[in-house]
């Protein structure tokens, strides 16, 4: 569709004027391409990150068959490699943005196991910890293929846009317009690049999902977060992911 | 059950290139629980031995100011494939663990 | 080092399982030394409270500041729960290092005593508690030799 690929195309423009000298692939870094000193902290870590028991502890999760003897990996093409990029997607039966968790509970249901909570660390979080991972190096490919699709695209655009809360920012407030500036003591992110990490350890330590970080900016920003796996929170994903077509995914990483 | 530590050794010519991950929580003592707003007991390892081939290579000590999960990234120079390198710790509560490497 | 491809992880969960194995039948003979060492902890020098406590701790009298103790720090933690720190000693004849942070709660962080052909050589995460001095020493021939770094900390990480 034309509208997603010019707000993606312009986006791009606006942060090569920014930042220039960068190209595309460094925005996965997201502020560490900002600062060599961050960036060669954040390599020394993930040398041997101190959350692989973690991502160890989603793939066995990952392996364990279910009481039908099937697992995962057999409800995902080639094994649930290289797919994490094509998500999210719009569904058109059911009019709805299925993340690569709602694939993860689908699984679970089909296979007629109990679904695992989007907010839940232990259980979605250490999962989606090694089954992303199994897609490191998978370009993100987003697609919006129908007016249906454009308008979810358009919800979760509208949404990144919106100001909220008490301190009355949009998503887009940090991350377009002041991205590469220090909000306290931190560089903020550019916008592109955000969708292509996650989950994240925070600390090194601390588990977060694309859904759950979208929660800590929400209380940043003095709002009510809205639940891990609403239909708005998927419908800005979808937007936010398209933003980082393209882009290299390396998933389970450090951030601060 | 996950395992208590990992171990990744190199060989670089005659030098072997050891990293090791321990999971440990390395509490300071000073952390609250965030349930019982209770401090944490201290829980840190406090030595930590190498071995090649049998031989003590590294010996070290620690505070509870080393990271929680500690890494350790130590050389031996004389090296060769086949040797093995060994890694064990004790904490401050006397539990202890240890891993060997082959080298390749 | 990359991190783990779909191969790399089958690869090293084959090794590990070996490992394991291993592990278990060596620990019988890691538990002598390993229970002797645990005797030798330097309680005085670790839970002393300031600096020089801790350098009379263990054993130093003067150092001598030295350019040949390479060390790789950051300027900024990016977080004072996991500050990854190298650190090489181009000193001949180097036997120990020693890691102490000026204004962490306990200064004295970790020694390494170095034998029979391991380089001295030490790559490692610390806590620090806020912005500080971050002093690495090196024993060498009975002296110790010094180098000094101010590593800025705005998240705190003794908490951690």
């Amino acid at each position: 569709m034309a509208a997603p690929e010019h707000d993606r195309g312009s986006m791009i423009e606006l942060f090569k004027g920014k930042f220039p000298g960068f190209s595309l692939d460094e925005y996965v870094d997201g502020a560490l391409m900002l600062s060599p000193d961050a960036k060669a902290q954040f390599d020394s870590i993930m040398e041997f990150p101190p959350f692989q028991g973690e991502i160890d502890k989603g793939r066995i999760l990952w392996e364990k068959p279910f009481a039908n003897g099937r697992t995962f990996s057999g409800c995902f093409p080639d094994g649930g490699r290289n797919v994490a990029g094509n998500f999210p997607y719009f569904d058109a039966a059911s009019d709805k943005v299925v993340t690569f968790e709602m694939a993860i509970n689908r699984c679970l249901r089909e296979n007629g196991e109990r679904e695992f909570g989007y907010g839940d660390r232990e259980t979605m979080g250490i999962l989606t910890a090694y089954a992303r991972t199994l897609s490191d190096g998978m370009r993100m490919n987003v697609v919006v293929d129908s007016p249906a699709a454009q308008r979810h695209y358009q919800a979760g655009r509208e949404f990144y846009f919106r100001r909220i809360g008490q301190l009355n920012l949009a998503c887009a407030s940090c991350h377009v317009t002041y991205a590469g500036n220090y909000f306290r003591d931190e560089i903020i992110s550019p916008a592109i690049g955000q969708t292509t990490h996650f989950p994240v350890f925070r600390a090194g330590d601390f588990l977060h999902t694309l859904h759950m970080r979208y929660q800590r900016c929400m209380e940043a920003m003095r709002a009510v977060p809205l639940p891990a796996g609403s239909q708005e929170f998927n419908d800005l994903e979808y937007f936010h992911s398209y933003l980082s077509n393209g882009l290299p995914m390396r998933s389970s990483v450090y951030r601060k | 059950m996950a395992d208590p530590m990992k171990i990744r050794a190199q060989l670089q010519g005659d030098v072997a290139d050891v990293k090791i991950l321990i999971f440990h929580p390395m509490e300071t003592g000073l952390r609250k629980d965030g349930v019982t707003g209770q401090p944490v007991p201290m829980h840190f390892i406090q030595t930590l031995i190498a071995a090649h081939n049998g031989r003590t290579v590294l010996e070290a000590q620690w505070s509870q100011a080393v990271s929680k999960n500690p890494f350790l990234n130590f050389r031996v120079r004389g090296a060769k494939p086949g040797d093995k390198i060994m890694v064990g710790w004790v904490d401050n509560r006397g539990d202890k663990a240890s891993i060997e490497a082959t080298l390749s | 080092m990359k991190h783990p491809t779909t191969e790399g992880v089958k690869i090293r969960t084959m090794r590990r399982s070996v490992l394991r194995a291993v592990a278990v039948a060596m620990a019988t003979a890691m538990l002598r030394p390993l229970q002797l060492l645990a005797g030798q902890w330097n309680k005085a020098a670790f839970d002393a409270r300031a600096v020089a406590d801790a350098l009379k701790g263990i054993g130093v009298t003067a150092t001598e500041d030295s350019d040949k103790i390479v060390l790789k720090a950051p300027e900024i933690a990016e977080n004072g729960a996991i500050v990854p720190l190298e650190i090489a000693s181009q000193i001949p004849g180097t036997q120990a290092i020693y890691i102490l942070v000026d204004k962490n709660p306990q200064p004295l962080t970790a020694v390494f005593e170095f034998a029979n052909g391991a380089e001295a050589f030490v790559a490692t995460r610390i806590k620090m508690n806020e912005s500080s001095r971050v002093r690495i020493l090196a024993r060498a021939g009975g002296k110790f030799y010094a180098t000094m770094r101010e590593v800025k900390v705005t998240i705190g990480g003794c908490g951690a």
